[in-house]
C-alpha cells in the first residue's frame, strides 16, 4: 500500500497545473448519461453511466509538447522506463521536439503515449482518463444518433477503420467524425486510453475469453448473443486487453473526460475476477 | 518534494478517483513484463544446440531437416496488416504471418524445443497472438503470445508428436482474424524425417468475405455478414486468384515424386483438394502419420491439413482444385503444376479421334441469344470494323479460329477463302440462315452444320465486312442494306 502510495504521490507531484477548471472547459462537449449494455462488464444487464464531460477531440502532438514545457519529466528519454516503454513518443525527435514531422502532425492525435502518461497530462488539465463504460457509452453515437448501435452503416464504417493499417500520418483531429455528443473521431481516428482499460480480462485467446464471458455473465446468455456480433466492441476490448499502462502504441491516443460538479464520483470498482 | 495546497487536494482526488484495484494491478503487470525478461533468458536449456528456423513464403517450404538430434529452434513470426492483391484489380487488407497469406512455412523436428517470438509490427491496428496446432499447452501458445502493436512476445513449446499442423490468431473476434489471412503450416518432421522426394511445395486454401462480389474491383472491406453467413466471395490458395496459375504455376519434371503441403485455414470452409489428372499416390490424411494410398480427393478441415504425394508421370498442366467446384471456377479455388518432360503415348495418348458428333441429326439449330443490349450502329466503316471483330470474337472464333484459319477436317477457313470470296452474297445468307452439306474450301471438303446466328442485320454487316478486311480477303464494306436484300434472295431459294 505504501509503494501504491508513493507511486500516486510521485505522479501526482510532477503536476505543475493544478488549478482547478471552475467553469465548462473549453473544446469539451457534454455527455448526457444513461444507461447502454456493454460487451464485457461484471453486472448483468445494463450499465448507468453518468452524465459527464468529455474532450471533444483526441489530445493533439502540440497540445502533448505544451505539457511537456511545463512537465519535463515526461519528455522523452526522460521518462522513467516503469511509466513508459521504450517506444514512448516513438514518432517524435527527442524531448519536447516533435521533429521534422510537426508541420504533418501538430495538429493530429498524440500517439505512443503510456496510460501513466495520459493520466498525468489529464490530471494536469484537472481532468481525469474516461472509464471504459464512459467511453463505449459515447462510442455508441453515430453522427445523428445517441445510439447507432442497430445501424449497419455506421457499424460497418467502423469495421472497415478498425480493419485498416495505420496511415504513414495521423489526419488532423479535426478530421474525425463529429458524433451525436459533438465529440470527434471517437472511430477512426485512433485506440484511445480508458481509465480502467485492463478491467475486462480478455487474455486474447478468443476461445477462452468466451468461456470467460460465460462466466462472468453467469444467467444472462440471451444476451450475450447478440453481442457475439459486435465485433468493433470485440476489437475494442481485445486492443485495451492487449495492453499494460507502461505501453506505448503507434496508434493509441487519449482524451481527457471530467465528472460533472454535482454528479457523485463512485470509486472504481474492482474487476469481478 | 515541496507542495503547495493545491498539490496535496490533486493527490487526494487522485487517490479518491484511482482506488485501490487500477494500480495496484497496474504495478502488478509491470513486474510480470520484467519477469517474462528473465525466464526467456533462464529457459535456455544447455545441453541442445540453438538453430534458427528458417522460414519461407508459399509455395516454398524450407529444406528437410537433416539433423538426427533435437534441437533449440529459434522461431522469428512478424504480424503486419498489409493492404495486397486479392484478384486483378481487387485489393483487401490481409492480415500475416510474415507480410503474406498463408504465413511463414515453419519446419522443424520431432522433440525439438522451441522457442517462439511473435512481433506484432507497430504500424498494425490491432493486437495478435497464435495457436499453433503443433503446441500441447493452453491455447497453443496463445494464451502466451498476446501482443499489442509495437511489442514482442515470446514463448517455449516442445513439438511432442510429428506432423502437419495448422497456426492461426486466435484474437477475438477470432473468425475475422482468420477470415483475414492470419494462418500458416507448421511442419514438425518425424524423428526419422521425411521420405525424400523432388519437389515439395507449400498450398493453403482460405476462404475471404469482402463487401463486394467476386471481382468487384478496388479495395474490398470485410464483410461480417458474409462471414457469419458461411457464403465467401472468394475461396482461393495462397491467399489470393492466380497465385498458383500462369508464371506462378508450380513445376515439376516427367519422372520426379512432388510432395504437397496442404492447408486450410478456414475460416469456415472444409476444402475437397484435388489434382486434376493425378491420383495421389500417398496421403497423409489430416497431417497425421498414416498413408493413405491411391486417393483421388482428399478433405482439409478447415484448421487442418493434408499431405499429398504423387510421382509426375505425364507431362501436361495439373490443375488443383477445391472440387466443391463452383468454388473452382467461380471463387477462384484454382491452382496449376507444370509438369515438363517426354510424352509417353502408353500412359497417356492424347487426343487420336476427333470428329463430329450429331445426336439429333444433321438440321440446322438455332443458338439462343445470349445477350439484348441495344446494339451499337455503325457510322463509318472503321467502326463497322471495330464492331464486327468483337462480334466475331463472341460468335465466330470458336469454330472458324482467331485468325480465321479454321480447323481442317471440321470447320472451313476464313482466311483467303475462296468460297467466301466467291460470292459474299451467299456468305450473308449462310451466317443468316446457317449452312449443313457438303461445301469445298480451297480445295478441301467440309460436311458438318453452322447454326443460325440470332444477329441483327446491322450485325451481320459489320462482322462481314471484318471478315472480308482481314486475313487476305477482297475487302470491301457490307451495309445493312445489302444484308437485307442478299437475305431477301437467299430465302426465295
Amino acid at each position: 500500500m505504501l509503494s501504491r502510495l508513493l507511486i500516486v504521490l510521485m505522479m501526482a507531484g510532477v503536476c505543475y497545473k493544478a488549478q482547478a477548471q471552475k467553469s465548462l472547459p473549453q473544446n469539451m462537449v457534454n455527455v448526457k448519461g444513461g444507461t447502454f449494455v456493454p460487451l464485457y462488464g461484471d453486472e448483468n444487464g445494463p450499465v448507468e453511466v453518468q452524465s459527464f464531460l468529455l474532450d471533444a477531440y483526441p489530445v493533439t502532438n502540440a497540445e502533448y509538447a505544451a505539457f511537456l514545457e511545463k512537465n519535463p519529466k515526461w519528455n522523452k528519454g526522460e521518462v522513467k522506463k516503469i511509466f513508459a516503454d521504450e517506444n514512448y513518443l516513438r514518432h517524435w525527435a527527442n524531448g519536447q521536439n516533435i521533429g521534422p514531422d510537426a508541420g504533418k502532425i501538430s495538429n493530429s492525435p498524440v500517439v505512443n503515449v503510456s496510460w501513466f502518461a495520459a493520466k498525468a497530462y489529464c490530471e494536469c488539465q484537472g481532468k481525469r482518463l474516461p472509464t471504459v463504460a464512459e467511453w463505449e457509452y459515447t462510442a455508441l453515437a453515430s453522427e445523428t444518433k445517441a445510439n447507432a448501435a442497430n445501424d449497419d452503416k455506421f457499424y460497418q464504417r467502423s469495421l472497415d477503420w478498425y480493419s485498416q493499417p495505420n496511415p504513414k500520418y495521423l489526419p488532423p483531429v479535426q478530421q474525425g467524425f463529429r458524433n451525436y455528443y459533438g465529440a470527434y473521431g471517437m472511430i477512426g481516428l485512433v485506440w484511445e486510453w480508458t481509465q480502467d482499460f485492463n478491467s475486462a480480462l480478455l487474455i486474447g485467446e478468443s476461445r477462452s475469453d468466451a468461456s470467460l464471458d460465460r462466466q462472468l455473465f453467469c444467467g444472462s446468455g440471451s444476451s450475450g448473443a447478440k453481442d457475439v456480433k459486435n465485433y468493433v466492441a470485440f476489437m475494442r476490448y481485445a486492443f485495451r486487453s492487449s495492453l499494460k499502462a507502461n505501453y506505448t502504441v503507434g496508434n493509441l491516443g487519449f482524451r481527457c473526460a471530467q465528472s460533472k460538479k454535482n454528479a457523485s464520483i463512485k470509486p472504481a470498482k474492482r474487476p469481478a475476477i | 518534494m515541496k507542495r503547495s495546497p493545491i498539490h496535496n487536494a490533486v493527490v487526494m482526488a487522485a487517490l479518491a478517483i484511482y482506488s485501490a484495484g487500477i494500480l495496484s494491478s497496474c504495478s502488478t503487470q509491470t513486474s510480470k513484463a520484467e519477469t517474462t525478461a528473465l525466464t526467456d533468458k533462464a529457459a535456455t536449456p544447455l545441453e541442445l544446440p540453438i538453430v534458427k528456423a528458417e522460414l519461407t513464403d508459399a509455395p516454398l517450404v524450407p529444406a528437410p531437416i537433416t539433423r538426427k538430434h533435437a534441437a533449440k529452434v529459434v522461431v522469428q513470426l512478424e504480424v503486419t496488416e498489409v493492404v495486397k492483391k486479392m484478384a486483378d484489380g481487387v485489393d483487401y487488407t490481409f492480415w500475416t504471418f510474415g507480410g503474406s497469406v498463408p504465413g511463414k512455412f515453419i519446419r522443424i523436428r520431432q522433440h525439438d524445443e522451441v522457442e517462439f517470438h511473435l512481433m506484432n509490427h507497430p504500424d498494425s491496428k490491432n493486437p495478435h497472438n497464435i495457436d499453433l496446432h503443433a503446441v500441447t499447452g493452453p491455447g497453443g501458445g496463445a494464451a502466451s503470445t498476446f501482443t499489442a502493436p509495437g511489442h514482442e512476445t515470446v514463448f517455449n513449446f516442445k513439438a511432442l508428436n510429428p506432423g502437419l499442423y495448422v497456426y492461426h490468431c486466435a484474437t477475438a473476434p477470432v473468425g475475422m482474424h482468420i477470415a483475414n489471412g492470419m494462418y500458416g503450416l507448421i511442419m514438425v518432421e518425424p524423428e526419422e524425417g521425411l521420405p525424400a522426394v523432388d519437389k515439395e511445395y507449400y498450398v493453403m486454401q482460405g476462404d475471404f468475405y469482402t463487401k463486394g462480389a467476386f471481382g468487384a474491383p478496388g479495395l474490398q472491406p470485410f464483410d461480417m455478414e458474409k462471414a457469419l453467413d458461411e457464403n465467401p466471395s472468394y475461396v482461393v490458395f495462397n491467399g489470393s486468384v492466380g497465385s498458383l496459375t500462369g508464371d506462378n504455376a508450380l513445376t515439376a519434371k516427367v519422372g520426379e515424386t512432388v510432395r504437397l503441403f496442404v492447408g486450410n485455414g478456414g475460416p469456415n470452409l472444409i476444402s475437397s483438394f484435388h489434382v486434376i489428372g493425378e491420383i495421389f499416390d500417398n496421403v497423409y490424411a489430416e497431417g497425421g502419420s498414416t498413408a493413405n494410398k491411391n486417393i483421388q480427393t482428399t478433405l482439409v478441415p478447415a484448421g487442418g491439413a493434408a499431405i499429398t504425394e504423387f510421382k509426375a508421370d505425364v507431362p501436361g498442366n495439373y490443375v488443383l482444385v477445391d472440387h466443391s467446384i463452383f468454388r473452382a471456377f467461380n471463387k477462384g479455388a484454382l491452382g496449376m503444376l507444370k509438369v515438363e518432360g517426354a510424352e509417353d503415348k502408353k500412359l497417356y495418348s492424347g487426343q487420336i479421334v476427333q470428329k463430329i458428333y450429331q445426336p439429333e441429326g444433321s438440321t440446322v439449330q438455332e443458338m439462343p441469344m445470349s445477350k439484348t443490349p441495344l446494339a451499337a450502329v455503325a457510322s463509318s466503316k472503321d467502326m463497322r470494323l471495330e464492331l464486327g471483330k468483337t462480334l466475331y470474337a463472341q460468335n465466330c472464333q470458336a469454330c472458324h479460329q482467331a485468325e480465321g484459319q479454321g480447323i481442317k477436317g471440321a470447320f472451313p477457313p476464313l482466311a483467303k477463302s475462296d468460297y467466301l470470296n466467291a460470292d459474299v452474297n451467299r456468305a450473308i445468307g449462310v451466317v443468316a440462315h446457317g449452312l449443313e452439306g457438303q461445301i469445298k474450301v480451297n480445295g478441301e471438303l467440309y460436311n458438318s452444320t453452322m447454326p443460325k446466328l440470332k444477329l441483327s442485320d446491322e450485325e451481320i454487316a459489320n462482322v462481314m465486312t471484318y471478315v472480308l478486311n482481314n486475313w487476305g480477303n477482297k475487302g470491301g464494306e457490307v451495309t445493312p442494306a445489302q444484308v437485307r436484300s442478299a437475305q431477301a434472295t437467299a430465302s426465295s431459294h
